[in-house]
């Protein structure tokens, strides 16, 4: 790779076409801008079919809606997993990957036309995915466990897809070489692409683990291979079903450091400690795919110890890291504007209008409130026993995936439409209020189900009154009140993310052109003070408000980590 | 990416570990080494071992 | 800024925030707590999983499953036996598309070596209310100790998709004085 690059460097350079970015200063590569936009808007046409099949299976699980017939449903659920936690996530996070590589670095993106070919081929994929579950005889969930079988082309389409997919990392490596060789930028990479490259390493993992079990899983749809083992297929494809979680929570948390530094200017209160954090997820974070094998036969309890536990949480100490290292960096870029009263001047005076703060800021506190807390706590080997499988775990994921990083992206894209389509964001009005909306309802999913799951009910089923089972018995009424619940928060969420996707076609068709006449914004947005300091917290060593909101997180922590031993020890005895 | 060409105005020496997070493609290496052993490795080693049903 | 380089080229050897230190220090002995405390709890702890498990042919474990119903049947409730295993004996539940095979009637405070396979798709064992949750391969016989400490009718519902008919598996342990 290097070497190819570098003796064309001079040439591709030269051919390469830049702009300069009215609002940051950034040099933006044209054909890296091209392929982020491209990304992007497959990212958001499949966010809008995805999200239309949550609401759908939202409603039926909502007992007294119940709106689709069984067979339906479990099509439904099944598009729905492939098409918001694959297509759309990994097609925002190649657009992420472009930006952070070649937009932040200054750099020209390298091989634009296999980048390309990349993309036609993830567009190609998911297509063919989705034909298959449409065609109705591939309704075998996205985790399509064997020996349940789906037709040819369900696998085959996520094949091609995690091809692309990985081309488009590859695409990121060469543009840091090529970054690096031609002197685009001085020093280390900045912590943003460093969060990136934490992300595109945990990629390669991700997709090498999905190749390596899809390929034989779909030979043998073809019947060219006899037999896939149920529990090996289990655990290599979670290699790359929770890996690819963690590239989202990689990403996630480089989208809250990029909004606090676009908005308010904000700096990492340390790079050293911000980088370790993001080291910790390299090294640990894919081992956590054991969570989904902590209550399956033949895996021994030190296997089970070593890799739900992320080594000893050692990447749980990353997140907890990033949990205070954001909000500190924000709150001491607040100060550094101006806001120093009281312990939450900052936070009470922060920019809650613009829809990329207020998105961030939620998606970080929902995510650590719910998405990781509960992440742990379903992770820790002896507790799992108590949900596994429940909704409960679907109420831990919109948390992490949906509170946490859809939010984020949402957030991001409201930079994304000025800074790289160039469009003034329509009916601001509007934007201001949809991370709300839709923070709110991805927060009630996310609780009731769990909720719901805590009381019993299963996961991915159509009919928990089980009127026509064999043999009936009733779950708690709790269970069917908190599904209820669930559907009005769904349709909270449904809302907000309507309106994501209609503020940003919108934008992207007819929103007013920044690229001529009057620059309406300057980067940082709401900066009031300019401080020389070397390293973010220099001036502002006190940070009282995030301490506070830090211990309370730390606190729920505790407490409900504690609250769920107890609940164990007084279930049956199992040994 | 650790390597500075001489033209550069010395510096102090680059710490080890700043050298490592500089280094991506060093970072790739191990980020994906320690998952495959620990994880997938280990875990078709143990599914291997299981024993037939006496 | 963080969408920037460092402007400090030299940023590993800049000193950390105190704060910083003390929450690395706080959140790390926290993860370390957690980790001891899932080993203790095999120690201290009376609901562990075992992962007792052997390779076993459907077919193998079919017949297995029959001659255990068969010896200790005691009634039948809608074509199902209902069977009553002696303490201490081994108990063999099977899943299939779509129940769980045969209903049980176990005694409170008494232990069992329960045996679960599938002999088509993959099932979640869930027991209702008390909610444990256990997955269930073909091809694989796990062998768990179960003691019921409460007396009652409980359900066992699948709670692992397994097709059309997945909101119909359920099953039943009936746990007497
Ligand atoms: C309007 C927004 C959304 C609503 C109302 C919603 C609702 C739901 C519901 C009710 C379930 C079914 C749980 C079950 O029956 O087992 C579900 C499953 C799921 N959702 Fe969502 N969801 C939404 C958005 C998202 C997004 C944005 C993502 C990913 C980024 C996501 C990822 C998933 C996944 C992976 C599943 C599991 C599918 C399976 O079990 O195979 N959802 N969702
Ligand atoms: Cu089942
Ligand atoms: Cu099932």
């Amino acid at each position: 790779m290097t070497a190819i690059d570098v003796s064309h460097s001079g040439l591709a350079a030269a051919r390469a076409a830049f702009r300069t970015c009215r609002f940051t200063g950034l040099k933006v590569d044209i054909a890296a801008q091209r392929l982020i936009m491209a990304n992007a808007v497959a990212a958001v046409v499949f966010l809008a079919v995805g999200g239309l099949m949550g609401l759908l299976v939202a409603l039926t699980r909502w007992p007294a809606v119940h709106l689709l017939p069984s067979e339906w449903f479990y099509l439904v659920l099944t598009g729905h997993g492939a098409n918001v936690l694959l297509f759309w996530i990994i097609f925002f996070e190649i657009a992420i990957l472009y930006f952070a590589s070649a937009v932040l670095l200054g750099s020209r993106i390298a091989t634009p036309k296999i980048a390309w070919a990349a993309f036609v081929l993830m567009v190609a994929g998911a297509i063919m995915t989705n034909v298959a579950v449409f065609q109705g005889d591939s309704s075998v969930m996205f985790t399509s466990y064997p020996p349940m079988q789906a037709s040819p082309h369900f696998y085959l389409g996520l094949i091609i897809f995690a091809v692309g997919a990985l081309i488009g990392v590859g695409i990121f490596f060469a543009t840091l070489v090529v970054a690096h060789g031609e002197r685009t930028y001085e020093g280390s990479i900045p912590l943003v692409t460093f969060g990136a490259l934490t992300a595109a390493i945990i990629a390669v993992f991700t997709l090498a683990s999905g190749a390596i079990i899809l390929v034989p899983t779909w030979l043998w749809s073809l019947g060219l291979v006899a037999e896939i083992d149920p529990l090996m297929y289990k655990v290599v494809w979670w290699g790359m079903g929770h890996s690819s979680q963690q590239i989202n929570v990689a990403a996630h948390v480089s989208v809250w450091y990029a909004i606090g530094a676009l908005t308010i200017g904000a700096k990492p209160l340390s790079e050293k400690v911000s980088r370790t954090a993001f080291l910790l997820y390299i090294l640990f974070l894919q081992l956590a795919s054991a969570h989904h094998l902590l209550a399956d036969p033949g895996m021994s309890a030190t296997w089970k110890i070593v890799n739900t536990s992320y080594l000893m949480y050692l990447a749980v100490l990353g997140s907890l890291i990033h949990g205070l290292t954001v909000p500190g960096a924000l709150e001491a870029a607040q100060r550094r504007n101006g806001y120093t009263k009281g312990a939450f001047e900052w936070l009470r005076k922060a920019p809650w209008g613009n829809p990329a703060f207020s998105g961030m800021f939620l998606s970080l506190v929902m995510f650590g409130f719910i998405g990781g807390i509960s992440g742990v706590v379903l992770g820790t080997e002896q507790l799992n026993l108590l949900m596994h499988n429940t909704i409960y775990v679907p109420g831990h994921f919109h948390g992490t995936v949906v509170a946490g990083t859809t939010l984020a992206f949402m957030a991001m894209t409201y930079y994304v439409l000025p800074l790289i389509f160039q469009r003034d964001v329509i009916w601001p009005k509007l934007a201001r209020w949809q991370p709300y909306l839709f923070g709110m309802g991805a927060g009630g999913i996310s609780l009731f189900m769990m909720g719901a799951g805590t009381l019993g009910v299963p996961r991915r089923h159509w009919d928990i009154t089980l009127t026509d089972a064999m043999h009936p018995f009733d779950l708690p009424s709790g269970g069917f009140l908190m599904m209820g619940l669930n559907g009005l928060a769904a349709v909270i969420a449904a809302a907000g993310g309507i309106l994501y996707i209609l503020i940003t076609v919108g934008t992207v068709l007819w929103g007013k052109r920044l690229d001529k006449g009057e620059a309406p914004l300057t980067f940082p947005l709401h900066k009031q003070a300019a401080t020389v300091a070397e390293y973010g917290s220099h001036a502002t060593v006190k940070l009282p408000g995030t301490i506070i909101l830090v211990s309370v997180f730390f606190l729920s922590f505790v407490l409900y980590y504690f609250v769920n031993w107890k609940y164990l020890s007084e279930i049956w005895l199992l040994r | 990416m650790d390597d500075r060409p001489e033209s550069e105005p010395r510096q102090e020496r680059v710490p080890a570990m700043q050298q490592l997070l500089d280094n991506p493609f060093l970072l790739l290496f191990i980020g994906i080494t320690i998952p495959t052993i620990l994880y997938i490795v280990w875990g078709v080693m143990e599914i291997a071992s299981i024993p037939v049903a006496p | 800024m963080a969408i920037s380089p460092p402007q400090n080229r030299l940023w590993w050897n800049e000193p950390i925030e105190r704060v910083e230190i003390g929450w690395v220090v706080v959140a790390f002995l926290w993860g370390l707590f957690m980790f001891f405390f899932m080993i203790a709890w095999h120690f201290i702890g009376g609901q562990n999983l075992s992962t007792e498990t052997y390779r076993i042919t459907p077919a193998a474990y079919e017949q297995k499953v029959a001659t255990f119903a068969e010896k200790y049947q005691v009634s039948e409730e809608s074509g199902v036996p209902v069977v009553r295993p002696p303490v201490g004996e081994d108990v063999f539940i099977l899943a299939r598309l779509w129940e769980w095979w045969p209903l049980l009637e176990l005694k409170k405070g008494q232990s069992y070596r329960i045996h679960l396979s599938s002999i088509d798709w993959q099932h979640g064992f869930s027991l209702q209310p008390v909610n444990i949750n256990i997955s269930v391969h073909p091809g694989y016989e796990q062998i768990i100790t179960l003691t019921p400490t409460e007396a009652g009718d409980f359900g066992i519902a699948c709670n692992e998709y397994c097709g059309i008919g997945h909101h119909m598996m359920t099953g039943r342990i009936r746990v007497v004085e």
